[in-house]
């Protein structure tokens, strides 16, 4: 039941990132929090609602974004893809495992990104769209998972009951 | 008997020496006596009457600081309340300065129903430009709605919901509007960017245009009503093995402190996608 906590934990990131992070930019770039939340999330250990989390994330950004509504979904699958893969590997070092997850994973979504609307129509170029928007944001979002990661596994073992031996 | 008289002559003589003694004080005669005494009194009284105050200090000190702790606790309570009082009347009267100038502007141009929003967010992805308002089709907005300030065009409702509107900016890579330019009598189209930046494109290489020259809307294409003020020319760019001149456009809106805007409300964009030719093979 406590499962649940999902929906108004990612409706409140949401809410937090229309309405404060997408205001204070970098250059051009700015933080995705859904993203570092999910990336953070997948990371726990015990977690295995993460799919769950990344489908429902995904589709309130999409609503939420003039962007189609598959991109942030196929972004944050893709992520939480990577981190599952990641936490087996590297699961001694969450924190390092949560970078390479949030570096990648904002490539990833901006990538897909930038695919979908150069295939809209919309004109622009990449090496500005690398430069001004995607390295500032890769920056910011590698900035706030450090207080990410603590703060979801106090949820998680708020959660799962798991042992905090951190 | 005899008794009797030798007390009476006791205590006369008694007075008559106290009396002297007055006598003599009274006038002058022990001043440096009773001076003496008097400031070896004071002396001691001073004295003891610190110690008792320390002492009674020392006893009441701990109710004093009570008291003051729970007085200045009380005092900061209300300073914080206080500021918070400042800053949110702050607030009103940027907002209300702000609402008098959209009055200003609505009374400026009759023609047009305005209705005031609140801005409450901006697109999640860095790579749009789009705000969210707090308006939607309850309160009567349509998608296609011109937005503007009283310093110029904003945008246009993109998606609405039932109480609140997503507003594409000009400035959006995806945008183009159907502009003219007010001195050289000329249409061009402004187009935004990944970085903000609005550009002008599609000018002839023949016409003389100006930096400085205002832009405003054509109303050509029926996305915006005509005439609604956009920003300036400047930095004009003339190849002559280019087709067109281009040009930077310094809007009159400042977009990333955007907090109230007005949707035109009596404008109906016209679709003129019927209209365009479809090649057939």
């Amino acid at each position: 039941m406590k499962e649940l906590i999902a929906l108004p934990l990612l409706s409140l990131v949401l809410v937090i990132q229309l309405a404060i992070v997408s205001r204070i930019p970098l250059l051009g770039g700015y933080a995705d929090l859904m993203l570092v939340t999910l990336a953070a999330w997948s990371l726990q250990d015990r977690v295995e609602t993460s799919w769950h989390w990344a489908i429902f994330g995904g589709i309130l950004m999409g609503w939420a974004s003039a962007l189609p509504w598959f991109v942030p979904l196929l972004g944050y699958l893709l992520v939480v893809a990577l981190s599952r893969l990641l936490v087996r590997r590297i699961w001694q070092a969450p924190l390092l495992a949560l970078f390479v997850v949030v570096f990648l994973g904002s490539l990833v979504v901006h990538i897909i990104s930038v695919i979908t609307l150069r295939l809209f129509g919309t004109p622009f170029s990449i090496a500005d769209a690398l430069s001004i928007i995607t390295l500032p944001s890769l920056l910011i979002n590698l900035f706030l998972a450090l207080p990410a990661f603590p703060i979801l596994r106090d949820l998680a073992v708020w959660i799962y009951d798991i042992e905090d031996d951190l | 008997m005899k008794t009797i008289f030798s007390r009476s002559l006791q205590t006369t003589i008694i007075f008559l020496v106290v009396g002297g003694i007055l006598a003599l004080a009274l006038g002058g005669f022990f001043s440096s006596a009773s001076d003496s005494f008097g400031s070896s009194l004071i002396s001691v009284q001073t004295w003891v009457s610190e110690r008792y105050i320390t002492i009674r200090d020392f006893f009441n000190a701990p109710n004093d600081i009570v008291s003051l702790q729970q007085r200045n606790a009380q005092l900061e309570s209300e300073i914080s309340g206080l500021q918070t009082q400042v800053i949110q009347l702050q607030q009103q009267l940027t907002d209300t300065q702000v609402l008098a100038a959209l009055v200003d502007f609505s009374q400026s141009s009759p023609e047009s129903v305005y209705k005031a929003a609140s801005v409450i967010g901006r697109d999640p992805s860095p790579f749009l430009h789009y705000i969210i308002i707090n308006s939607g089709s309850n309160d009567g907005i349509r998608r296609g709605m011109p937005v503007v300030t009283n310093q110029g065009l904003v945008g246009h409702i993109d998606a609405v919901i039932a109480d609140a509107a997503r507003v594409q900016l000009i400035t959006d890579p995806a945008s183009a509007v159907n502009v003219r330019l007010q001195n050289a009598d000329t249409d061009a189209l402004l187009a935004g960017s990944l970085t903000g930046d609005l550009a002008l494109e599609m000018i002839s290489q023949d016409l003389e245009v100006q930096e400085g020259d205002v832009i405003l809307t054509s109303g050509l294409g029926g996305d915006y009503p005509p005439d609604l003020l956009v920003g300036q020319l400047f930095n004009l760019r003339k190849r002559d093995y280019e087709l067109f001149q281009q040009a930077s456009v310094q809007s009159t809106v400042d977009f990333s402190r955007l907090e109230i805007v007005l949707v035109i409300m009596n404008f109906k964009p016209v679709d003129i996608t019927p209209l365009i030719p479809v090649e057939t093979p």
